[in-house]
């Protein structure tokens, strides 16, 4: 039986890990294909504290984790496939087989959302794609599209303008939810063009197992447009990864988990972290101090039932 | 860091190492600064192991080697292709499990 399991090694996962290490809790840390979480797709991360010059996102991930692994921390690559609770055992099936713990710490984060349109997963790898630091590369003089109006579409806009020709950026509102830097910083960017109030009907050509264009419609005139483009980079958000816990734990109408008492979710020794639990504030800092959070709600747990 | 069972695949050996083969042969098209790329390495690692002898398992860099990237209309890393008499005859797009890659090439060995 171990003390403390860990679904996921983004910075709320490795967090967790590394206080119930230093607790000397020997935590397991289970990590999925996306190892590393969402930073592992960024580039130069300049608000995480104490990297006064900012760091490379995949570094942050790759501290985090040799610091855990310092105090202990085993982090083993698998899958889960299921989480039961019976009595105060809670069992997390894996494709290596099942694992027994007293306390899980949840930290699966949450993954970028698609269009949903039927060309769309076609298209994937052939100019669909929703990491700009991965595939930005490809479109080195070539129009592209962004598709949002949050932090992580302006930041994409802004990397993308390195490569592309031009970048239209496609959000549905008038106004974007961006912060103000990140705002202020496409604005004054001469390659990145916006188009208003537009929404996106179809990405072509499938056909042709390349992406040739962008077709959107205003949704305050009703106008269709066909924009010709060589990639659409999609940014409009997350879902969070809780399909594993569905009837087990208690979640928003969105699917993210509901916490009470710092980390605590609706199932005793269950607790969670990160994005998998935040809609609102969604950053690395924010993720690492919920992780914290978990990490010390999961050692009390463990020091009552000991009791 | 990668096994030596894992070949590199370039512009100037793709026809001779990759077209021409007598067995199937999966290419990874990777490049130094895609953090899922790197973390897919380990996997066609082991898929080298596995099929060793019996699928030839290399890596592509996008990078150095932009001739045969263009040509398979790659826009997107990672990229899984595997290629058999002179084809690509299949891909595995973005990350996946072992299990995603098995499946491919053991549909295509058959």
């Amino acid at each position: 039986m171990r003390n403390v399991v860990i679904i996921g090694s983004g910075p709320a996962g490795l967090t967790a890990a590394l206080y119930t290490a230093r607790a000397n809790l020997s935590p397991l840390v289970i990590e999925g294909l996306d190892a590393g979480g969402q930073l592992m797709l960024t580039t130069e991360v300049d608000n995480f504290p104490g990297f006064r010059d900012g760091i490379m996102g995949p570094d942050l991930m790759a501290n985090m984790r040799a610091q855990a692994e310092r105090f202990g921390a085993e982090i083993k690559q698998g899958r889960v496939s299921a989480v039961t609770v019976t009595g105060s055992t809670i069992t997390v099936t894996t494709d290596q087989g099942p694992i027994e713990t007293t306390s899980l710490i949840i930290a699966t984060g949450a993954t970028a959302k698609l269009l949903g349109l039927p060309n769309e997963r076609a298209l994937m790898g052939h100019g669909v794609s929703t990491c700009a630091t991965c595939d930005g590369f490809f479109f080195r003089g070539k129009p592209i599209a962004v598709v949002g109006g949050g932090d992580s579409a302006l930041e994409e806009a802004n990397f993308l303008t390195r490569f592309a020709s031009k970048v239209t950026l496609i959000h549905r509102r008038d106004t974007l939810r961006a912060s103000k830097i990140m705002q202020d910083k496409a604005f004054k960017n001469p390659k990145i063009e916006f188009e208003w109030d537009s929404e996106v009907l179809d990405v072509k050509d499938a056909a042709q197992g390349v992406v040739s264009a962008i077709v959107t419609r205003n949704l305050k005139t009703g106008v269709t447009k066909e924009i010709p483009v060589d990639g659409v980079f999609v940014a409009i958000g997350h879902t969070p990864n809780t399909s594993l816990f569905t009837g087990l734990l208690e979640t928003d109408a969105n699917g993210y988990l509901l916490t009470k008492d710092g980390s605590k979710t609706s199932v005793p020794g269950v607790f969670a972290c990160g994005d998998v639990q935040d809609h609102i504030y969604r950053q690395a800092i924010t993720a690492a101090g919920s992780g914290c959070m978990a990490a010390l709600d999961a050692e009390r747990y463990l020091e009552h039932l000991g009791q | 860091m990668a096994s030596d069972k894992v070949a590199t695949f370039t512009d100037s050996n793709f026809d001779a190492d990759v077209l021409k083969a007598t067995t199937p042969v999966l290419v990874d098209f990777w490049a130094e600064w895609c953090g899922p790329c790197r973390a897919l390495g380990p996997t066609i690692d082991a898929i080298a192991t596995d099929y060793a002898g019996k699928v030839r398992v290399g890596k592509l860099n996008v990078d150095e080697n932009q001739n045969v990237t263009v040509q398979y209309q790659v826009r997107g890393i990672p990229a899984v292709m595997l290629f058999k008499g002179g084809k690509m005859v299949d891909q595995v797009v973005g990350l996946a499990d072992k299990a995603a890659f098995k499946q491919m090439i053991d549909k295509h060995l058959a």
